[in-house]
């Protein structure tokens, strides 16, 4: 900590210390802890929220920046300068748009199904860590948790499909289902890979069995590549991203589950689409990318160094290849999608897995021993 | 009443709402998707029994993929509530007589001194580094590995059995193969021939024109 924080840091404790103390002034000494550890929690989801709010919002700018640049146009650049208040314009525009609830509709479903696609692609974020220590929940089993709260994330799409009552949305919803199981299962077998390798369910141990005197070797991604690739492009299929986005395809069924969504409804499923994203490309780091690691040797001085900010490099190197993909590849059919799935990543993921597991037992397995 | 017991008390209502919601809600999607809120709030139930694998897995597989199956099959049924409510009374003796040897059969397992519930202690604290997951692991596939294998096999069989009994050629089917696709070389497809060039009939050369042919007067 610098000595500029200091007074800072200083005064923030002063704060907490009198909130700590009115708390038990008011409550008794009995509830005040409980409700210490409310505030706390609450601050600390805050603190995560909020960054994770503001990434998306220029996520959405950058998204179209560089897909702009790769088609020789300009992208946004009207609004504030260079461009950049445009996030901040469209999310006003949403606000303020009616929220129009299609009269056929089932009312109570078409509200929650916006609020249960955003619900898990918040509360995933519950257990990353972003640093050995900047964890808000560091649980035993924080792979499994991620991979339990995102495949809650297809009701919002199935629910918003049916409780629209049209048929492109329920179309979507349902080629959405089918594809959102379908990858998960190869995204499933990919994790297994890793927390093979890791002999960990834990996030911060998988990331710190990758730690190795010779910084980028030791990554889990050079082992696991067929894995790592499996993943990369299944995270591509279960955010519903082009080329695999046949849940919206504008093409043929409109905009797909959110087509009767308008305004703030249909910005709460833009954000979890954007949120999930993140999440994924931020997981890619985590489990194949060494996480916070330094790819460079350790005894490069601050080069080689493990810090937050290579995380956040890395992350965005991923998110950026997500809009790279959409602006470079066609969508899919969708009976090709099923094959890749079924046909092609499964069998990859399951040999490899057999692969690891007899390489793991020879002492040609030179990456984490437990 | 400790933090504990307090959330042990709103899951279990929770729960028992919903389970009542799931046979009594008329339309088949809703008592699906409370069936979903079922299945997350036991899971709850068993995080607080520190059954942390087992809980995660329940809403993995059942709420993640089972659910979503089911509700993909539920959503596309023409709902007629009338014709669902057709047979109620013929089938009320039947199925009271059911609920009725349920509750006969819970209650002598449940009341009884003999069968030791009620007298389950609490899960004892663990050690620092407990991994629920891993200690799950080696009991599978150590103690029970048989079990566990066979029951693999079953599963295994089951589903190439559900496969096969649904799968039908059909004759108007368009299937492509992919790989017969990709394997296409521009030889397959296009001949290029080399050819002399020939005079016009009317003599004329090609570049011979008075140069206004393309225009419009």
């Amino acid at each position: 900590m610098s000595a500029v924080l200091q007074p800072v840091v200083a005064f923030g404790y002063w704060l907490w210390g009198l909130l700590a103390a009115a708390l038990a002034w008011v409550f008794g000494n009995e509830i005040a802890p409980y409700i210490m550890y409310g505030v706390k929690t609450l601050l600390l989801i805050v603190c995560i929220v909020v960054p994770l709010m503001l990434s998306v919002a220029y996520l959405t700018l950058w998204e179209r920046k560089v897909i702009g640049w790769i088609q020789l146009r300009l992208g946004p650049n009207r609004v504030g300068p260079k461009g950049l208040l445009q996030p901040i314009a469209d999310g006003l525009k949403l606000l303020v748009k009616e929220i129009i609830v299609p009269s056929g509709s089932n009312k109570l479903l078409f509200v929650i199904a916006p609020l249960m696609a955003i619900m898990p692609a918040l509360a995933a974020w519950a257990v990353v860590p972003f640093d050995p220590e900047m964890v808000l929940a560091n649980i035993d089993a924080s792979l499994l948790y991620i991979m339990a709260i995102t495949s809650m994330g297809v009701y919002g799409v199935i629910i918003a499909g049916w409780a629209s009552n049209s048929k492109y949305a329920f179309l979507g919803a349902m080629r959405s289902a089918a594809q959102i199981v379908s990858y998960e299962i190869a995204m499933g077998f990919a994790l297994v890979g890793v927390l093979m390798a890791a002999q960990s369910l834990n996030l911060v141990d998988i990331v710190n069995g990758q730690s190795s005197p010779y910084g980028v070797f030791g990554w889990f991604f050079i082992p696991l590549f067929p894995l790592f690739l499996t993943y990369l492009i299944a995270g591509v299929a279960e955010t519903n991203r082009a080329p695999f986005d046949v849940a919206e395809g504008e093409s043929e069924i409109v905009a797909g589950f959110h087509v009767e969504y308008s305004g703030m409804t249909f910005a709460v499923f833009f954000l979890a689409e954007y949120a999930n994203m993140i999440l994924v490309s931020l997981l890619c780091a985590l489990m194949f990318l060494g996480g916070w690691l330094s790819p460079f040797p350790e005894h490069w001085g601050v080069l080689g160094k493990s810090s937050f900010l290579w995380l956040l490099a890395k992350t965005f190197v991923v998110v950026s290849s997500f809009l790279w993909f959409r602006a470079t590849f066609p969508r899919y059919r969708y009976d090709q999608i099923m094959r890749l799935g079924w046909k092609v990543f499964i069998p990859v993921t399951l040999v490899w897995i057999l692969v690891l597991g007899a390489w793991m037992q020879t002492p040609l397995w030179v990456w984490w021993k437990s | 009443m400790t933090f504990q017991s307090f959330i042990f008390y709103f899951l279990s209502s929770v729960l028992v709402i919903s389970a009542v919601g799931v046979i009594t809600a008329r339309n088949p999607v809703h008592a699906a998707l409370l069936l979903v809120l079922a299945f997350f709030t036991s899971s709850g139930l068993w995080l607080l029994l520190q059954a942390e694998f087992l809980a995660i897995a329940l809403v993995l597989v059942y709420v993640g993929a089972v659910m979503v199956l089911f509700l993909f099959v539920v959503m596309m049924l023409d709902i007629n509530l009338a014709r669902l409510r057709e047979g109620f009374w013929r089938y009320l003796p039947l199925g009271g007589v059911v609920a009725l040897l349920l509750v006969v059969e819970m209650s002598v397992i449940l009341l009884s001194r003999s069968s030791g519930f009620g007298d389950t202690a609490l899960p004892p604290d663990l050690p620092a580094g407990y991994s629920n997951t891993k200690e799950l692991g080696l009991l599978v596939y150590t103690e029970y590995v048989y079990a566990f294998e066979i029951a693999a096999v079953i599963l295994l069989v089951a589903i190439v059995a559900a496969i096969a009994l649904t799968l039908r050629k059909r004759k108007q089917s368009r299937y492509i193969d992919p790989a017969a696709q990709i394997g296409v070389r521009r030889k397959d497809r296009v001949r290029i021939v080399t050819m002399a060039s020939e005079d016009r009939p009317d003599g004329r050369t090609r570049d011979a024109g008075d140069g206004k042919e393309g225009r419009q007067a």
